[in-house]
């Protein structure tokens, strides 16, 4: 039970990063990694997102949606109930916790309809029945180290990104060229870690 | 009789998450006073940070609360600022326009520079034995300045930077950014500046600069009795207080070209002859 946990976190950070090796989620991991600040506050909103939507769709999985023989919904469902939580959650944070709201607020509408949130519930109703990632914590576990996997990537990215900023970068690679020549090599660096679970 | 379920069972789930939305919204909601933001669509909305506050949403906050004048963004012609001032019923104050002046004259052909093949940025460039350039006081031409302009009023020509002070608003971020010290705050009204800020001795400054000020007081016996020029130490300035007008610049004949008109110095007009 520790070990399979221990595999999923582990997996779910390294071997099988959400971005660079599902290549889920690209759209944030480009558009918001100009800058470590926003990468932060992005990496933040999804690992709430994440950790949560992980935690309700496999709930709603679990207990309506097979009993009921309903699975062939779970695409639909989960994207509705993964728009309404966000939703939810934006419209608490700003009457509860302003700071909080402040720092997350405008990444949150953002990552609603991400294809790495839906990803991450997606796999985690796919996982095999017997699994720990089939139950409700080992799915909101699955969420959340993916979304750690998810910041990892970003941060590391954006940290690149700075630097590169400053460096002489010949005419023709300039901006999204060298961005994506980064995100590749970056990827590769990655495979490095494939075989350690 | 599969398709009926599906479309029963998605309706209630939308039906319920719809009320559950609502419910909440209408629970929590969140009482915003309408003047934050009318008085944040009066302002110029670039959230330069100029007036202190972190960005124009902040600062409306910060005006509606009564924590600062209308007047404390840089950016707002005086008309913006009246509007604001009279929709909130406060007094406005009269605030002279301030712009940003690069006080370095000092352009590739005209300056002695070594090779540097480093980071392009002034800051990195600084680090290394203060910079490429032949004169320890002069502007180093890559254009810190200009990035950190939210406005793009800075333009970086021959390696040195030159404020188009139509654009510029006054905001004070490249102020704080150069590593030379270079860039002040100068009243927009003024037009006759002196473009540099090293005080070296006159030889010492000719060796490695064509256009420096040498302190050779042309200028300051050409305004005469009027005190439109103030001298310190080797280098001479215009005095703020009392600022000389164009026809000084056409008297003083400078010898280095230092004293400059502002639009001409824009225009590149200056430093040919060397």
């Amino acid at each position: 039970m520790m070990s399979e946990l221990l595999v999923i976190t582990i997996g779910a950070i390294l071997v099988n990063n959400f971005v660079l090796s599902k290549f889920l989620g690209i759209c944030p991991f480009l558009g918001v990694s100009k800058k470590l600040d926003t990468a932060l506050g992005m990496s933040g909103a999804v690992i709430f997102v994440m950790t949560l939507a992980s935690l309700v769709s496999s709930l709603i999985n679990q207990f309506l949606l097979v009993p009921m023989q309903l699975q062939y919904l779970q695409t639909l469902v989960f994207i509705v109930v993964i728009a309404s939580l966000v939703q939810l959650v934006e419209i608490l944070l700003q009457k509860l916790s302003v700071k909080l709201y402040e720092s997350l607020g405008i990444f949150l509408p953002l990552i609603t309809t991400n294809c790495a949130v839906l990803g991450a519930v997606v796999l985690n109703a796919k996982a095999a029945p017997a699994s720990v990632q089939s139950t409700w914590y080992g799915a909101t576990i699955y969420g959340f180290c993916s979304a750690l996997g998810f910041a990892l990537a970003l941060i590391l990215f954006s940290s690149l990104r700075e630097k590169l900023d400053l460096a002489n970068v010949p005419e023709a690679f300039e901006g999204t060229a060298i961005s994506l020549v980064t995100a590749g090599i970056l990827a590769m660096a990655f495979m490095g870690f494939s075989g350690l679970v | 009789m599969d398709s009926l379920i599906a479309v029963v069972a998605v309706g209630i789930l939308g039906a319920v998450l719809g009320v559950v939305i609502g419910v909440v919204a209408k629970a929590f909601a969140v009482e915003v006073d309408e003047r934050i933001e009318q008085v944040e669509e009066m302002l110029p909305g670039a959230n330069c940070g100029g007036c202190g506050f972190a960005g124009c949403a902040d600062f409306a906050k910060g005006v509606v609360a009564g924590k600062a004048p209308p007047s404390q963004c840089p950016v707002c012609a005086p008309e913006d600022v009246s509007k604001i001032s009279d929709y909130l019923g406060i007094a406005a104050e009269e605030k002279e326009k301030m712009v940003a002046l690069v006080r370095c004259s000092g352009d590739i052909p005209n300056t002695v520079r070594s090779l540097y093949n480093g980071v392009r940025d002034c800051r990195s460039a600084v680090l290394v034995a203060g910079g490429a350039k032949g004169c320890d006081y002069g502007c180093l031409g890559f254009g810190s300045c200009a990035e950190a302009c939210p406005f793009g009023a800075i333009e970086i020509r021959d390696g040195l930077a030159i404020v188009h002070k139509e654009i510029c608003v006054g905001c004070e971020n490249c102020v704080a950014v150069c590593p030379k010290n270079l860039i002040v705050m100068v009243p927009a009204a003024s037009e006759v500046h002196v473009y540099c800020n090293s005080p070296e001795k006159g030889a010492v400054k000719r060796k490695v600069c064509q256009t420096a000020c040498i302190a050779c007081r042309k200028c300051v016996k050409a305004s005469g009795e009027e005190d439109h020029m103030l001298v310190d130490g080797f280098l001479v300035r215009s005095n703020y207080e009392n600022p000389p007008g164009p026809e000084l610049v056409e008297a003083a004949a400078c010898p280095t070209t230092a004293l400059r008109v502002d639009s001409e110095h824009v225009k590149g007009a200056y430093g040919g002859e060397a």
